[in-house]
This record gives C-alpha cells, sequence and structure tokens, in this order.
C-alpha cells in the first residue's frame, strides 16, 4: 500500500512541477491545464493510499515473507459468466451510431443500454446468476 | 451461479497438502470447466480473463493483417512514379486506416487486451482480473469500435481519409464530409472507453490481487510495465476523448472549438491530439519494453540485471512522455522549443539504462537463441535505430527540416515495428506453450524472424534516405524526375518480404494446430510466476502456489541449488523433494 502510494504521489509530484514550469514558460492554457490534470490524478489516489497505507494492518501481498495461507479466505465473488457487458456494448456501438445514421437507432441502443444496467444490476444483488 | 474465488493452498514442507488452522480450500479440478453456457454463447459471456485476453490477440492479429495488406497496397502504390495503382482518394483512405487500425487497434490492444490481460493475472498470482465483467466489456467496446471504424469502407465517401491524426481544419465538415469520418470519430470514442476501462482493472489487479509474499517489488517487469501503462492509459485516453468529442461538435452541432472563423484555434485540437498522442506512443511501448525484459533473463540463465533500475526507468519514461507532446508541434511555430526539445532528450537517459540493463542482463549469461529470444535481439536493434533518430528528431533545426519527410515515416515505423512487431511477436512466442500447451515450431519461428529482419531493414533504411532527399509523407504519386524512384522501389520490395515473413508465422500456427507438440508446464524453464502453473491455466489460474521470495518465484523453485534469500530473517525455502510432485 505504501509503495503503490509513494508510486502514484511520485508520478503527481512531478507533473506538478511540470505543469508550474511549463504555465510560467509559456502561458499556454490546454497544456496547463492536461498537465493540472495529470497532476491530480497522481496525487489524489497517491495521497489517499498513503493515509491508507498508515491506518490499515498491513496488507499480506505486501509482506516479504507473506504465506499464501494468510491470504486465505473469500477474495470477492463474480459471477462466473455474464451476457450483460456483452449487450452494454452493443448497445454503447448502436449509441454511437445514432450520433452518425441518426436518430431511429436510438430506441434500440436505450433498449439494449438500460437492460444490461438492469441486468447488471441484478446479477449482482442475486451474487450473479447467467 | 457464483464462482467463488478462493486463494490456493499453499505448498509447504509441514502441510503438504493445505495449511493447517483452517478448512481445507476446494479446489477447482484443473480440468473442471466452470458450468455455464457452451459454444458461441460461452464465449459472448466469459468473464475468464484468459479467454478475453485470447479474443483480443485474435481480433487484433486479424485487424494486423487487414492494415498489413493496406501497407502493401500502399508500398505497391509508391514503386514508380505517376502510379495509378489506386485512386488518390483510396489512397489517402488506406494510410489513413492503416495508421488508424495499427496504432488504435492492433498495437495497444495486442498488448494491453491481449497478453497483458492474459499474462497480468499470472504473474501476480491473482485468480482473474479484478473487475472481470468490465474486462468483458473492454472487449466487447473494442470490437464493436474497430466494426465501426471498418465499416467506414462500406457508407458513402469511403473512409477517413484525413490522416490518423485528424488534424484540424482538415477533418472538419467541409474538407472531410461524409459519414466514414464520422465513424472514425465514434470508433475512438468506443475503443478509447475500452482501452480506460483495461487501464483501469490492470491497476487494480497490481495493487490489489497480487499473491500474498509477491511485494511490489517482486512484481515482474511485464507487469510493473503494464501498471505503469495503465496509468498512462489513464492520463492519455480521456484527452483523446475529449477532443473526438469536440470535434464532432464542430463537424455536427455547429460549435467553433478548432476553426478560426468562429474564433475557435485549430492548432488546439494538435496540443490536445499530442497530449495523448505521445503517451500513446509509450502505451505501445513500454508493454514491449516488458515482455523483452521478462524473455532475455530466461534465455540468458540469469537473473535481471537492475531490476530496481528498471522499474525506476519506466516510471521515468512514462513521465516524461506526458510531457514532451509538442514535440510533434515544433513547426507550428507557436510552441515552447526549449522546453519540449529538451524533455524529449531526457527519455534517451531512461531509455539508455533500459538498454544498458538488458545487455547488462545478456552479458556472461548462458545465451540460447530460441525464437523468442531472437526477436527480443532483434527489437533491440530495431529500437535502437528507431530511437537514435527519434534523438535527432527531437532536435528543433533537424525537425524543421525533415518534418512531415519519409525520415519520419522511416523513424516511427522503426519504433513501433521494433517494439509491437519484434517485441510483441517475441512475447507471442514466448507464451504461445503458456496460452495453448503447445509449442510452436522453431524452424518456421526462426524464419518468420529471418526475413522480417531483412524485410524490415529493406524497407525503412531507404525511407530514410529519400526523406533526406525531401519526398513528403502522404502523397499518392511523384514525378519520375525527382529522382526517387530506386529508393521507393527497394522500400516497396523489403515491405513484400516483411509481409511474406506472416506467412511462416501463419503456417506455424496451422502446423501448431493440426500436430500439436505438447509444451509441458515450463519449456523454457522460466522465472517468473506464470510458469508455475499447468499450460493452459486452469479455471481461476493456480491450485498451488510456490513460497513467493523473489522476484522469481518459479525459478527459486526448480533450482533450490541458486536460491538467494533477499532479506534477513527469512525462513529457509521448503526443498522441492519435501514438497512432492503435485500437478
Amino acid at each position: 500500500m505504501r509503495v503503490d502510494g509513494l508510486f502514484l504521489g511520485a508520478i503527481g509530484l512531478f507533473f506538478a512541477v511540470i505543469g508550474t514550469v511549463y504555465w510560467f514558460t509559456s502561458y499556454e492554457d490546454a497544456g496547463f491545464l492536461m498537465l493540472t490534470g495529470s497532476a491530480l490524478l497522481g496525487l489524489l489516489p497517491g495521497s489517499y493510499y498513503l493515509w491508507w497505507s498508515y491506518k490499515m494492518k498491513p496488507q499480506v501481498n505486501d509482506d516479504p515473507d507473506g504465506d499464501v495461507a494468510e491470504g486465505a479466505g473469500v477474495v470477492d465473488s463474480f459471477p462466473g459468466s455474464s451476457i450483460w457487458p456483452f449487450i452494454l456494448g452493443m448497445g454503447a456501438m448502436f449509441a454511437t451510431l445514432t450520433f452518425v445514421f441518426g436518430l431511429w437507432l436510438a430506441p434500440l441502443a436505450a433498449a439494449l443500454i438500460i437492460s444490461a444496467a438492469v441486468g447488471v444490476t441484478v446479477e449482482s444483488r442475486r451474487g450473479g446468476a447467467v | 451461479m457464483t464462482t467463488t474465488i478462493e486463494p490456493p493452498d499453499l505448498i509447504s514442507p509441514e502441510q503438504p497438502g493445505g495449511p493447517d488452522g483452517r478448512p481445507p480450500v476446494e479446489h477447482h479440478d484443473e480440468h473442471e470447466h466452470h458450468e455455464g453456457p457452451t459454444g458461441i454463447l460461452n464465449w459472448l459471456t466469459s468473464t475468464d480473463h484468459k479467454v478475453i485476453g485470447k479474443s483480443y490477440m485474435i481480433t487484433s492479429l486479424v485487424l494486423f493483417f487487414i492494415a498489413g495488406v493496406m501497407a502493401l497496397v500502399i508500398r505497391a502504390q509508391l514503386a514508380n512514379p505517376n502510379s495509378s495503382l489506386v485512386s488518390f482518394q483510396t489512397y489517402n483512405e488506406l494510410f489513413t486506416m492503416h495508421g488508424s487500425l495499427m496504432l488504435y487497434l492492433f498495437a495497444g490492444p495486442f498488448a494491453f487486451g491481449g497478453l497483458a490481460n492474459y499474462i497480468v493475472p499470472l504473474q501476480v498470482g491473482a485468480p482473474d482480473m479484478a473487475f472481470p465483467r468490465l474486462n468483458a466489456l473492454s472487449y466487447w467496446l473494442y470490437l464493436s469500435g474497430s466494426l465501426v471504424m471498418m465499416s467506414g469502407f462500406l457508407v458513402a465517401g469511403g473512409a477517413a481519409s484525413y490522416g490518423w491524426t485528424a488534424y484540424a481544419p482538415l477533418s472538419n465538415s467541409i474538407n472531410s464530409p461524409g459519414a466514414g469520418a464520422d465513424l472514425w470519430l465514434m470508433s475512438l470514442g468506443l475503443t478509447g472507453f475500452s482501452a480506460i476501462f483495461t487501464g483501469v482493472n490492470l491497476c487494480a489487479t497490481i495493487f490489489y490481487l497480487r499473491a500474498p509474499g509477491m511485494t511490489m517489488f517482486r512484481v515482474p517487469i511485464f507487469s510493473w510495465n503494464m501498471l505503469v501503462t495503465g496509468i498512462l492509459i489513464l492520463i492519455a485516453f480521456p484527452v483523446l476523448f475529449g477532443a473526438v468529442v469536440m470535434l464532432f461538435c464542430d463537424r455536427h452541432f455547429g460549435t467553433h472549438i478548432f476553426t478560426v472563423q468562429g474564433g475557435g484555434v485549430p492548432v488546439l485540437w494538435q496540443h490536445l491530439f499530442w497530449f495523448f498522442g505521445h503517451p500513446e506512443v509509450y502505451i505501445l511501448a513500454l508493454p514491449y519494453f516488458g515482455i523483452v525484459t521478462d524473455i532475455i533473463p530466461v534465455f540468458s540463465r540469469k537473473p535481471l540485471f537492475g531490476y530496481k533500475g528498471m522499474v525506476f526507468a519506466t516510471m521515468a519514461i512514462a513521465a516524461l512522455s506526458t510531457g514532451v507532446w509538442a514535440h510533434h508541434m515544433f513547426t507550428t511555430g507557436v510552441v515552447l522549443l526549449p522546453f519540449f526539445s529538451l524533455l524529449s532528450y531526457l527519455i534517451a537517459v531512461p531509455t539508455g539504462i533500459k538498454f544498458f540493463n538488458w545487455i547488462g542482463t545478456m552479458w556472461g549469461g548462458q545465451l540460447s537463441f530460441q525464437t523468442p529470444m531472437l526477436f527480443s535481439v532483434g527489437f533491440l536493434f530495431a529500437f535502437l535505430m528507431g530511437g537514435v533518430t527519434g534523438v535527432l528528431l527531437a532536435s528543433p533545426p533537424v525537425d524543421f527540416m525533415t518534418h512531415s519527410t519519409y525520415f519520419v515515416v522511416a523513424h516511427f515505423h522503426q519504433v513501433l515495428i521494433g517494439t509491437t512487431v519484434f517485441a510483441g511477436f517475441a512475447g507471442f512466442y514466448f507464451w504461445y506453450p503458456k496460452m495453448y500447451g503447445r509449442m510452436l515450431n522453431e524452424k518456421l519461428g526462426k524464419l518468420h524472424f529471418w526475413f522480417l529482419f531483412i524485410g524490415f531493414w529493406v524497407t525503412f533504411m531507404p525511407q530514410y534516405l529519400v526523406g533526406l532527399y525531401g519526398m513528403p509523407r502522404r502523397i499518392a504519386s511523384y514525378s519520375p524526375d525527382a529522382g526517387w524512384t530506386t529508393l521507393n522501389v527497394i522500400s516497396t520490395i523489403g515491405a513484400f518480404v516483411l509481409g511474406a515473413s506472416f506467412l511462416f508465422f501463419l503456417v506455424n500456427l496451422w502446423v501448431s494446430w493440426r500436430t500439436p507438440v505438447g509444451a509441458g508446464d515450463n519449456p523454457w524453464d522460466g522465472q517468473a510466476l506464470e510458469w508455475f502453473t499447468a499450460s493452459p491455466p486452469p479455471h481461476h489460474n493456480y491450485t498451488h502456489l510456490p513460497p513467493i521470495r523473489s522476484e522469481r518465484p518459479t525459478w527459486d523453485y526448480n533450482h533450490p541449488e541458486h536460491r538467494k534469500h533477499h532479506h534477513p530473517g527469512a525462513q529457509p525455502l521448503p526443498d522441492k523433494e519435501t514438497v512432492g510432485a503435485e500437478s
């Protein structure tokens, strides 16, 4: 956890420095904004990880002597298979095609996306089903 | 049905077969497939990272071959002056789609969707990716995005024809009318989100699903590089998506973000695009650096030289790559030359460290040049040439001379073929036995390599020269008086040799499919964790795990005489004999 936090923090810090230098040498807004965004992308999760790394007990996968037995227990529960990613992907495709070929595709896209959103939620509530 | 993911058993001398103090874990039998739909429905509904990884690989290889055929048509057109093999409009569509397919749909997805999806969970000892359903969604967005882009050829007006960079104002609705251009933009939206989801998945998997004992500084370099690639994806692709949305609004909804007439700034497109585009180059390069870094120690029979140096070099390359976008825009005259030139030069330092470490790993090792190693060495030569010409181009005066000439074309093809093709196929030959449990033919693999290697140099070295003689890129025809004919003919011959080399690859796949040669679990005497499990790995990857006490747990386990304890106070590792033969 600590290494992860330092890793992200270092990235954020680098962009903060570069972004500051860039602003005061070029006064160009687009690049400055994008560098600021990148700095935040590193600093926000990085500082969150670091904060937690001091508060929670160390993860077994950060322990150099960690045994597999220490990681025993359920990691998480996932559906073994699920049709909803496919339905959602097709919905997204028809949604983009709506922008190209016209609104007549919109009902199809909406139907696919809504059914996938409902389906995937129900699946998660039930703990996974096909 | 719920698949509960349980961590696999510890192999330890005291309790062979399972740790004490807890009830025995239910194992998935190695040959068991989780219950679920079969046939095509199994493919449509699978959330297994191995199935998704293979789907990614097959899809991206098909697109790679389509884009390769486009490249051959382009080279055939340029083989003689005033050629009329294809019309100028078709030519524009061909080079646009060649670039788009190769960069957006092959090079990235093959690495971070295909190989990484398959290998990263194995290397860090995880049962699957962190978000399996998101992973499946990534693949479906990628596949549908690819189909949307390719469907541009079917609509009136043809496919997008403004180059893979889609510069404004060429890409606006007046200069590039038609649905093909819109489909291209939509495809980038779909595949962009696919990449973002994969990036999230890779970061979460490597941060949280490592096996106990697999500390961050024991994660193999390929997985480290995929983590850094994941971060780069999260930096770069949202910017591309934003730019695409703005361009679409300019084309259809009457905004004037990139048009001068309405008070917009065309060069803003270049800023946004290259803020994506240059990290994208490293999104395409870092995974392949990782592949080579994993292969070279195995075929040198040595540990990697400078593990932590490699990790920090990867981070440095990634960080610097995001601060150099405007070196693609030197000739616009509105960017800060010293800033971008200096940062571009700086990238040579961590890249040099990597080269030093690769050579240091091989130095004094027992080298064996099997196909994956040959491709890796080919990568070193190819990428060195591409990299050195890249350092040249980081100098603004040189860039002013060579901008938009074939010199630049040769440069980025040597970089990208060096990484995505040489290192990419090195990884494919290396991990194919793990994925399918059978070997690829060595002789055919070596023929593939030598045809590719020779074709590669014959194709691109003349392009440097013809670029220095002033031939611009993206022209469909040239005058016989220009003096470019001979070099173009040589380049075209090379391109066809390069293309022919992939026939050996296809024959190799066919041979391995028809007359399989069993690979065993660890055919190369590999070092990282993925070689510990069966080939192909069982559902949820591991039924047993070795103790992880260094960055090469499988090697430690198989070669107890070479074990090193990397920190004081470590428990001695169990001997192989005491553990007994699992399998």
